[in-house]
C-alpha cells in the first residue's frame, strides 16, 4: 500500500483508539453517576455539575484543535489527532515531534513529504516517551490515594491542609507564569503585561459573579462564572494584545 | 465505609485493566503503521529520537503521577492520564465542579464529582477534536485567523485568573508564601516560561505543603 501521512488507513487506526478512549470516559461517567446516586446525591445537582464541565470545556478543547492543525502541517492529520485526544498536550506533541525530526535530519515546521520509516520512527518516539503516566497511575495511584485516606483518618484538619495546599502549590505556579516576562515593561516592552491584564480582567470577572451571587442567591451564576470568567478573559486579549504589542 | 472502599477499589481495579489495555493500543499504532506500510523504524533515529525526549518526560511524568494523582482523586486519575492535557483543563474542571458541588476532593462525593466532571470533559474534548477533524478544511481559515490568535495563546493567564481568584481567597495563609516564590522565581529567571510551567507545579506543590506542615505545626492554621 501506498504511504502518505494523510492515509485513510491511519485515520481508521487513529480513530479505533480515540474510540476506546471515549468508552473509557462514557464507563467511568455511568460508574461514577451511579454511585453518585447511591450517595443521596440528586440527579439536578449531577446534570449542573456535567453542563459546567461541558461548557468550561468548550474553550480549551478549541484551543486543542488549533494544536491538531499546527502539527498536522507535518505529520498529516491522523497523529496529532490520535496524540491529542490520548495523553498528549501541544508542548509535548511538538518538542517530542522535533527531536524526533532532528534526530533523522529533518526540520520540525519545515517537513514536505514524510516517508514511511520516517513517519512510523516519529509516531514510535511519540508514544514511547509519554506512556509513563498511563502505566504508572495503574502502578501507584492506588497507593497514593490510600495514603491521602490514611492521612484523613489520623488527622483531618492537617488533611483538608494538605488537600488545599496541593491545589494552591499549582496554582502559584501558574500566577507565577502569567508574571514571567513582566521584567520587559522596565526596557519599554509591555507585551509582558499582556497575560498580567487577562489575569487581572479573568479574575475581576469571577469576583463579580460571586458577589452577584451573595446579592442575588441565583445558583445559575456559581455554574457559569467560570465558563464566563475564561471567555471573557480570552475576549479581553484581543483589545489587549492591539493595546501593549 | 466497606460499601466507600469496594467502590473505590472497582474503580482501581477498571482503572487498571482500561489504562493497560489502552496502553496496549497505543503501541499498536505505529506497529501497525509499519505493517501495513512495509516500513520499521529508522533504528538510529529512533534512538536518537527517544533519548532526546524520553529521559525528560519520563522524568516529568513520575513527579506529575505523584503531584497530580492526590488531587484528582481514583477515576479521575485514570481518565486524565489517558486523555490528557490534565493542568489546562482536566484539574481545573474537577477543582471547579468541587467547589460547584461543595464537597471534599478526599471524600467519596468528591471522588464521584471529580470523576464526572473529569468524564463530561473527555467526552467533550474528544468529540470537538473529532468535529475538528472532520472540518478542517472550513475551519482552518477561522480558527487560524489572526483577530482570534491573542483569545488561544491567552487561554492560561484567562483560566488562572478565574481559578485564583477564587482558590487563593479562601486559602490566603496559604497561598502567600508559594506565590512570593513563584513571582519571584518566574520574574528572576529567564528560563522558566510557558513551556516550563509544568514543571514548576510539583515545585509549588512540594514547597507549599511543606510552608502549609510548618505553619500548621506552629499553629498559625
Amino acid at each position: 500500500m501506498e504511504f502518505s501521512i494523510n492515509s485513510p488507513v491511519l485515520f481508521v487506526l487513529a480513530g479505533i483508539i480515540v474510540a476506546v478512549v471515549l468508552a473509557q470516559s462514557v464507563y467511568f461517567l455511568v460508574k461514577a453517576w451511579r454511585r453518585a446516586k447511591a450517595l443521596g446525591m440528586s440527579t439536578d445537582k449531577l446534570k449542573r455539575i456535567a453542563r459546567t464541565a461541558a461548557i468550561f470545556t468548550i474553550a480549551p478543547a478549541i484551543a486543542i484543535v488549533i494544536s491538531v492543525m499546527t502539527l498536522s502541517k507535518d505529520l498529516g492529520l491522523p497523529l496529532p489527532w490520535l496524540r491529542l485526544s490520548v495523553v498528549g498536550n501541544l508542548s509535548y506533541e511538538t518538542i517530542a515531534a522535533t527531536n524526533a525530526e532532528s534526530a533523522m535530519g529533518l526540520t520540525f515546521g519545515q517537513v514536505s513529504g514524510l516517508s514511511a520509516t520516517q513517519y512510523v520512527t516519529i509516531a514510535s518516539v511519540m508514544t514511547i516517551s509519554i506512556l509513563v503516566g498511563i502505566w504508572l497511575v495503574p502502578l501507584i495511584g492506588k497507593k497514593l490515594l490510600t495514603g491521602v485516606i490514611n492521612l484523613e483518618k489520623r488527622d483531618k484538619k492537617w488533611a483538608d491542609i494538605f488537600q488545599n495546599s496541593m491545589f494552591i502549590g499549582m496554582i502559584s505556579a501558574f500566577v507565577g507564569y502569567v508574571f514571567c516576562d513582566v521584567a520587559g515593561a522596565f526596557k519599554g516592552d509591555f507585551k509582558g503585561l499582556i497575560p498580567v491584564c487577562i489575569f487581572i480582567v479573568s479574575a475581576a470577572v469571577m469576583g463579580i459573579c460571586g458577589l452577584l451571587l451573595k446579592k442575588t442567591g441565583k445558583r445559575w451564576i456559581m455554574d457559569y462564572a467560570l465558563p464566563i470568567s475564561l471567555i471573557v478573559g480570552m475576549a479581553a486579549a484581543i483589545p489587549i494584545t492591539a493595546w501593549l504589542s | 465505609m466497606k460499601k466507600q472502599m469496594n467502590y473505590i477499589d472497582s474503580v482501581h481495579r477498571d482503572g487498571r485493566i482500561w489504562n493497560i489495555f489502552v496502553m496496549i493500543m497505543m503501541l499498536a499504532f505505529p506497529v501497525a503503521a509499519g505493517l501495513i506500510f512495509q516500513a520499521g523504524p529508522d533504528w538510529h533515529g529512533f534512538a536518537m529520537g527517544l533519548v532526546a525526549t524520553a529521559p525528560m518526560y519520563w522524568a516529568v511524568a513520575v513527579v506529575e503521577t505523584i503531584t497530580y494523582v492526590p488531587m484528582l482523586g481514583a477515576g479521575g486519575s485514570y481518565l486524565s492520564f489517558v486523555t490528557g492535557n490534565i493542568s489546562n483543563l482536566k484539574l481545573p474542571v474537577a477543582l471547579n465542579a468541587l467547589e460547584q458541588a461543595d464537597v471534599k476532593a478526599s471524600s467519596e462525593e468528591g471522588e464521584v464529582i471529580s470523576t464526572i466532571a473529569i468524564a463530561v470533559s473527555s467526552i467533550v474534548t474528544t468529540i470537538i477534536i473529532i468535529l475538528g477533524v472532520v472540518l478542517i478544511r472550513p475551519l482552518t481559515p477561522v480558527l487560524n485567523a489572526p483577530v482570534l490568535a491573542p483569545c488561544f495563546a491567552q487561554m492560561l493567564p484567562a483560566l488562572f485568573g478565574a481559578l485564583g481568584v477564587v482558590f487563593i481567597s479562601k486559602n490566603v495563609k496559604i497561598a502567600v508564601a508559594p506565590l512570593i516564590l513563584m513571582l519571584v522565581l518566574f520574574i528572576a529567571v529567564p528560563a522558566l516560561n510557558a513551556s516550563t510551567v509544568g514543571i514548576m507545579v510539583p515545585v509549588g506543590v512540594l514547597f507549599t505543603l511543606g510552608m502549609s506542615r510548618l505553619m500548621y505545626r506552629k499553629g498559625m492554621l
